[in-house]
């Protein structure tokens, strides 16, 4: 059980400030996600949390202490790597016992650990094997049983589904959502996926550029975002975004809020336009609309639009979202919302 | 058709002609090694005995304190290589994964070590020993080889392959530094290590000019130079008992490449997991 606290951290590599003056809190038994583009940071914050890659200044505290100068070992956290880093010399019964042998853990104890653990995770036919010849999978699984035999109070995850196919990585999302219910310890994950973000998070912590876009629950971040990055960020295909021409704002609306029809609708912000890509992805259909000089993509049911056709789309006043110049979520109490509204009536 | 079957000949042939130059003079060491005196001062030279003289490597033997010999050859060579490798692995460790001030110049020592003939360091590390009064044991052929510039170098690059993230998991395993070297990064570098043993060992069980300088007692001497006192002890040169000390000197050389080489092709390529 614990809780985490970045205070006023930042990070710098080589002179180049990667997080500058962060502030952040992470709730104790949450699943907490870190997610944004490469180069973000949130592998950065992960490595100070686990201490393997210190803050340039500030704090990071566990359960409201200073941890910064406690070692690796000795904060009570296990990391699950993006590429396992098992040791190829060691069985997989060894590689999970490794950390309980060097933390004294008597024998009888260990093997009860480590053969629960197995067990839990599917591992026990394999104790004796070495990991070369195990499947992308197991190794998985070896590494995460090497972190929950630790019993940490906080599990730190850094992409680790990435290196499976998406089959397998479907059933491991599943099984990791269940196996926090189960632990019901902090876990921190990071990726730089949206989709698993949004399906296992209790919080997500978005972030670009060393800087923090967003925290908050997935359905807030999708149906309430902060700014054009986070709205574009979240979200298949990302959020359409438009110049409205006035004052430098943008309009924006998700593809899925999209009202299609070969009549025209009844929407308070509708528009023609020609169907240029069409693509069939079962249960859905993705369109690309041009219109005048933009385009925009429609997610809908129907699939019986063609390219070349000309369609109407609608969309209604609760799914649509305008930006400042600068990239910043414009709020319905704004002084000028409703002239923005009636701005995009005449789009 | 036939144009290719003269290359393709021909290039068997040669492949022959290299083997056989490579062969040749163990066949005929060997060879000699089981001859008669008579048989080896014989033209033409005889290749196969008449009758196997084992007797000749029970005369090479007691012809001087061959136990005493080998007894020092194989305690310089297996210390130099036991302390060698305690000193090279944590070196080559600090070398590959640890920032430090001054790593830049201590790896171009190494590196200048690495290109320093012993023929230029003799003569000092001599009057040390002499001084030190060391002269008649085994220390002089033991303590100048402690560190293997060769070595630190091959391991080190072994040592960088190996994934950071290996080393920060151990780390979070509450690993201590010592454990990380000797328990995770020494198994994985079994490949470098094997070729790395391999090299050493030939070149101090070969070697004659080191121990000719350093010793000046048949209790200190390896049998590099049993052997050649062989030649000298008699007035004519007795090849076959000279070619039984030959014999007695390669074989655990080849004992020990068999039992190297499966790792020596690996130690170029690493192969983690992924």
């Amino acid at each position: 059980m614990a809780s985490i606290e970045f205070v006023n951290v930042t990070k710098e590599f080589e002179k180049k400030e990667i997080i500058k003056d962060l502030n952040l809190r992470i709730e104790d038994g949450k699943f907490t996600v870190l997610v944004g583009p490469s180069g973000c940071g949130k592998t950065t914050l992960l490595r100070m949390i686990a201490g393997i890659g210190p803050q340039t200044s500030g704090s990071v505290l566990l359960n409201g202490k200073d941890i910064s100068n406690i070692a690796p070992g000795k904060r009570g956290v296990a990391m699950v790597f993006q590429n396992y880093a098992i040791y190829p010399t060691m069985s997989v019964r060894e590689n999970i016992e490794f950390g309980l042998k060097n933390n004294k853990v008597n024998k009888i104890e260990r093997k009860k650990l480590v053969e629960s653990i197995s067990e839990a995770v599917g591992l026990s036919e394999y104790l004796g094997r070495k990991p070369s010849t195990l499947s992308g999978g197991q190794r998985q699984r070896v590494a995460l049983a090497r972190a929950m035999v630790k019993q940490p109070s906080v599990f730190l995850m850094d992409e680790p589904l990435s290196n499976l196919d998406a089959k397998l990585r479907a059933q491991m999302r599943i099984d990791l959502i269940e196996l926090h219910k189960k632990l019901g310890t902090t876990f921190v994950y990071v990726t730089h996926d949206q989709v698993e973000a949004m399906s296992m998070a209790d919080t997500i912590v978005l972030m670009n550029q060393g800087l923090i876009q967003q925290e908050a629950p997935p359905e807030e971040i999708y149906h309430e975002p902060n700014n054009i990055f986070v709205a574009q960020f979240i979200g298949t295909p990302p959020m359409n975004i438009g110049e409205l021409g006035v004052d430098g704002v943008r309009f924006g609306f998700r593809p899925e809020s999209v009202t299609a029809s070969t009549e025209p609708v009844e929407s308070p912000f509708t528009l023609q336009g020609e169907v240029t890509t069409r693509e069939m992805l079962g249960s859905e259909t993705l369109y690309q609309i041009r219109y005048k000089e933009t385009s925009f993509m429609i997610k809908s049911l129907i699939d019986k639009f063609s390219v070349n056709q000309k369609i109407h789309i609608g969309v209604n006043s609760d799914k649509l979202y305008f930006f400042a110049d600068d990239g910043d979520r414009i709020h319905k109490d704004h002084i000028h919302y409703r002239d923005y509204f009636e701005a995009l009536r005449g789009y | 058709m036939k144009k290719y079957n003269i290359w393709l000949s021909l290039d068997y042939i040669l492949k022959a002609a290299v083997l056989l130059s490579f062969v040749f003079p163990f066949i005929w060491m060997i060879s000699t090694s089981l001859q008669t005196f008579e048989e080896t001062i014989k033209i033409p030279p005889t290749i196969f005995p008449s009758s196997p003289q084992w007797i000749n490597f029970v005369d090479a033997m007691s012809s001087g304190p061959f136990v005493t010999y080998a007894k020092n050859s194989v305690i310089i060579t297996s210390s130099i290589i036991i302390i060698q490798f305690l000193v090279m692995i944590p070196a080559a460790y600090a070398f590959a994964k640890y920032d430090f001030a001054g790593k830049k110049i201590l790896f171009g020592m190494v590196l200048i070590a690495f290109m320093m003939p012993g023929q230029v360091t003799f003569i000092p590390i001599y009057l040390m020993m002499a001084d030190w009064g060391l002269i008649k044991t085994l220390v002089p052929q033991i303590l100048p080889f402690m560190s293997n510039a060769f070595g630190i170098f091959l391991l080190r690059q072994y040592f960088m392959q190996i994934p950071e993230e290996i080393i920060e998991a151990a780390r979070l395993d509450n690993a201590s530094e010592f454990k990380i070297v000797w328990k995770i990064m020494t198994p994985m570098a079994k490949p470098a290590l094997a070729t790395i043993a391999l090299f050493s060992f030939v070149s101090h069980w070969n070697d004659y000019f080191w121990p000719l300088v350093m010793t000046d007692t048949n209790e200190v001497r390896p049998l590099t130079l049993g052997i050649a006192m062989l030649k000298q002890s008699e007035g004519i040169s007795n090849w076959h008992i000279i070619m039984a000390g030959n014999v007695v000197l390669v074989v655990p050389i080849l004992i020990v490449y068999l039992l190297c080489s499966k790792h020596i092709v690996k130690a170029f390529v690493y192969s983690g997991i992924k």
